[in-house]
């Protein structure tokens, strides 16, 4: 996994609440593989008509969004099925963090387990960021993990909690598996009394 | 004396391996379901040259991609799609996993199999790569769905890392009416709540209407946990729950059977455990329910109107709004019971039990469905307890397909879509754009009013529907 430790980079403004993850990646490609190409079906119904050409109305078809590597969202992004392929697209399309008051938890979960950050901010900030970025188009937002502040383009900074243990995997691009193995020896032990307690399992 | 703890709170702790200064918990997995959209989490674990840790703890059943005119896989005539049900086939042989396979009988959805099985047990932690995995927290289990990685990280380790969300208690007192079914008070609760309501809670519903649901019924109402943004949903066991699991194949017997039922005495909340966040319905206020908007909290009574965006003062709500009455097709102020449908679908994880069928053939016996409808039985179970009641000669007769068990038209992948443009009454989960198909129309509601869209053609107050003994 890439780590993840700052980043200054356009941000592109989608102010619907509820953008399911059906909306960021259908379920008609779902059967693709990992290693595929996911960023060019990101929002893929929304993005493109029914001939395959990009949609002009399309916040991320707009010139000015092109290279985006920050989405500002609204309430609940990313709610509904827990595919992350939601993700995979995100990021196979070059976003590294998504900006929201709040998110769908799968979704949340998913991110951090492949270098997207989620960062959550109060709804009103969130709100006053995405009005930013549709007045100057294609201005930049600053995201720094190890600060755990977002600066806007006009400068106003915001602070935003993340768990610890989140931060720290996301920062040294290190995953979960790895690290639980380590504790191989606790979790074997803590099954031979679970199981003598819950025997019928 | 302990705490008081919560039902949520007591499954948590005891499943604890260990915990980190900053609260990032390292949790025992009882159950782990694969499906045949797991196929990514197997290749990650084989790219990391790692095996399934306990697959004696994991159980794998086809269901997204499956054919539900004929379960031979070259019924499955897309390669990708039969690629995927083969994968996982290959996927459980090769790590010694059980399969309910498409030749098995007891091959179903997911979330049907495992309670169905009696795999699903109070006190459990049950996951799989599914958002609909809250389903299982209906027999007093807590159950969630994770992504692709967070499979891997299971299969691998039989752990999950995760942060305890807070506890949320959802009480729904009083009987519902006739005609108001399970399906209705998880709506109603949605509207209510909103689909962010119950983020980064665990839910649990309780009161006497709960108390007075079946399981299946109960399953009906966690399903749709997710949908309420919630991480779980569960039901505190009780003698409803025992008899359900009583005799099941996975169920435990003679001794273990006592020694369960005393586990599972332990469980349910104290009386004095504090929620962070409760919320109360009035069962007897709750009346049957549809969607008319493209998220599921956009449900309303059947006597309802398609609510006006000019009367809401947000203006985000009101551009939303708007944006989901566009897509649905919808005037302000038109009576729910005006909207005329152009299919309906009966099946998914959220209302393809027994019951459900039942429900429904109650409402089609001896009636004509006018528009194309199907049933999908979410188990092979399922189906032949309904061909043993008759139901499906009742669904048939009313002009429904009868159709094998799988996800079907809840999500499309296997190919059952609704066409563009199409409105369908559905009895699955999510009204979201284009989840039935691209440019599909959902309206979500229970299985009998589902059957009663049917023979009006529009949605309808299945009230009004004389059920003839």
């Amino acid at each position: 996994m890439e780590p993840f430790v700052r980043l200054e980079a356009t941000a592109v403004p989608i102010g619907v609440p509820n953008i399911d993850t059906d909306q960021i990646i259908p379920a008609r490609f779902l059967w693709r593989k990992r290693r595929d190409d996911w960023g060019q079906l990101l929002f893929h119904d929304l993005r493109f008509n029914d001939a395959g050409a990009p949609k002009p109305d399309f916040v991320l078809n707009r010139d000015a969004y092109r290279d985006a590597r920050v989405v500002v969202a609204d309430r609940n992004f990313g709610c509904g099925s827990s595919r992350e392929h939601a993700v995979w697209a995100l990021y196979d399309y070059g976003i590294r963090a998504v900006v929201a008051p709040s998110f769908g938890d799968i979704f949340f979960h998913n991110s951090f387990q492949n270098g997207l950050l989620p960062v959550v901010l109060p709804a009103e900030r969130v709100a006053a960021l995405r009005a930013v970025l549709e007045h100057s188009p294609g201005s930049k937002v600053a995201i720094d993990l190890e600060a755990q502040t977002v600066t806007g383009p006009n400068g106003a900074v915001d602070r935003f909690d993340v768990d610890p243990f989140r931060k720290e995997c996301l920062l040294a691009g290190t995953d979960d598996v790895s690290f639980t193995l380590g504790h191989r020896e606790r979790i074997v032990e803590f099954e031979k009394a679970y199981e003598a307690k819950v025997r019928w399992l | 004396m302990a705490e008081p703890a919560t039902l949520f709170d007591k499954i948590w702790s005891s499943h604890a391996i260990l915990v980190r200064p900053e609260g990032a918990t390292l949790l025992h997995i009882d159950r782990h379901f694969v499906h045949d959209g797991s196929g990514n989490a197997f290749r990650m674990l084989k790219e990391k040259g790692l095996a399934v840790r306990r697959p004696d703890r994991t159980f794998a059943t086809p269901d997204h991609y499956v054919s539900t005119l004929s379960h031979d896989l070259a019924a499955i005539n897309e390669p990708h799609r039969r690629g995927v049900v083969e994968d996982l086939e290959a996927n459980a042989k090769a790590a010694d996993i059980t399969l309910f396979g498409l030749a098995d009988r007891r091959q179903g959805i997911v979330h049907i199999v495992g309670p169905e099985q009696g795999l699903s047990q109070p006190g459990m932690i049950m996951v799989c790569g599914d958002s609909h995995t809250a389903t299982h927290g209906a027999l007093g289990a807590l159950a969630f769905g994770i992504g692709a990685s967070e499979v891997a990280h299971v299969l691998a380790t039989q752990t999950l890392w995760q942060r305890k969300p807070k506890n949320m208690r959802i009480v729904v007192d009083g009987t519902l009416a006739d005609g108001v079914h399970a399906k209705d008070v998880i709506l109603a609760i949605i509207a209510r709540i909103g689909t962010a309501g119950g983020v980064g809670h665990v839910i649990e519903y309780a009161g006497s209407a709960i108390r007075a649901l079946g399981i299946e019924g109960r399953l009906t109402i966690c399903n749709m946990s997710i949908e309420a943004g919630a991480r779980a949903g569960m039901v505190a066991p009780d003698d409803t729950t025992l008899a359900y699991l009583h005799g099941r194949p996975y169920a435990p017997t003679g001794a273990d059977w006592d020694a369960a039922l005393a586990y599972w005495g332990s469980l349910p909340s104290d009386a004095d455990a504090q929620f962070d966040r409760e919320v109360h319905l009035d069962a007897a206020e709750i009346a049957p329910m549809v969607t008319w908007g493209t998220s599921p909290e956009a449900a309303a009574p059947i006597t309802g109107h398609v609510p006006d965006p000019a009367r809401v003062t947000d203006a985000a709500r009101r551009d939303s709004m708007q944006r989901e009455l566009a897509y649905m097709d919808l005037r302000p102020g038109t009576p729910l019971a005006e909207i005329p449908i152009d299919r309906v679908f009966i099946g998914s994880c959220t209302n393809s039990r027994i019951e459900d069928l039942r429900a429904a053939a109650k409402v089609l016996d001896r009636r004509r469905a006018v528009v194309p409808a199907m049933a999908v039985p979410g188990s092979g179970l399922v189906k032949a307890q309904a061909e043993a009641e008759g139901l499906d000669a009742i669904f048939r007769r009313a002009g429904f397909e009868w159709r094998e068990a799988g996800c079907s038209m809840c999500v499309g992948m296997n190919g059952d879509l609704v066409a563009p443009g199409e409105r369908c009454a559905s009895t699955s989960n999510r009204n979201f754009v284009g989840r039935q198909g691209k440019g599909a129309r959902t309206h979500l509601m229970s299985p009998a009013m589902a059957a009663a869209a049917a023979v009006a053609g529009k949605l309808t107050d299945v009230r009004q529907f004389s059920t003839r003994p």
